[in-house]
């Protein structure tokens, strides 16, 4: 399941229904952003997330389906938030329940490093010295790309 | 044809949305970034490097060859940033 919202999120409450809907499931894991207070040794004192509405729910569906496409998952969230954010507060959760962990875990790795690169999500950041936009990191593609080349090859175990 | 501008290509071009009506010579994404740069000063500094930007046909990614035509639904945006 996936959804875009400007409102927060309570990540225990998400948890519980992700396992009620995933009952019998053996592992739950999950991974949460949150706004930094710095980048690039600047202090940031709020972060905008701008997005393209209607393209980010159906690229967050294609990101869903490929995370099940490689691993045996019983449930799948995915929540992303938009709009002014500060620092510490949540940006986005991922959460996957599978029988084992390692599925678990794995798929929801793969599912904050796919995001990163394909979700039409655009940040502003607010500095001292002014607005900025923050680039896309060299280091997101590169994970993008470890996950590509594992393509077919993940554990099922 | 609805153009979309997202991030710093919105805040160059200065509008985050319009209509277009690009002349029959038009036929891919590429010829449409050539003829909205000739519109303006600010159009061809914000699509000036294509390295830097994206672009979706229809909600779909895309490449720079790909076709477009009246109808269509064509969004320009630099290198998305999600998570």
């Amino acid at each position: 399941m996936i959804r875009v919202q400007e409102d927060d999120f309570d990540v225990g409450a998400e948890l519980e229904r992700l396992s009620a809907e995933a009952k019998g499931s053996g592992a739950l894991s999950c991974f949460v952003g949150l706004v930094r207070d710095f980048s690039g040794g600047e202090a940031v004192s709020a972060m905008t997330l701008e997005h393209y509405p209607g393209m980010t729910e159906r690229q967050l569906g294609k990101i869903e389906a490929e995370a099940r496409e490689r691993w045996p998952l019983d449930a799948v969230l995915i929540v992303h938030r938009y709009g002014r954010l500060e620092p510490g507060e949540r940006i986005v959760l991922v959460a996957t329940a599978s029988a084992h962990r390692k599925a678990a875990i794995d798929a929801s790795s793969f599912l904050i490093d796919w995001l990163k690169t394909k979700a039409p999500f655009w940040k502003l950041e607010e500095t001292p010295e002014g607005d900025r936009w923050v680039d896309a990191d060299p280091e997101d593609t590169a994970a993008e790309e470890r996950w590509i080349a594992r393509e077919g090859k993940c554990g099922h175990g | 044809m609805q153009m979309l501008y997202f991030g710093w290509v919105r805040q160059r071009i200065g509008v985050p949305a319009e209509t277009v009506a690009p002349p029959d010579e038009v036929t891919d994404v590429d010829g449409l970034i050539d003829w909205l740069s000739g519109r303006s000063d600010a159009y061809a500094e914000a699509l000036r490097n294509r390295d830097t930007l994206r672009v979706a046909v229809n909600q779909e990614l895309c490449e720079f060859d790909a076709p477009v035509s009246v109808g269509d639904e064509v969004a320009l945006f630099p290198p998305m940033t999600g998570g």
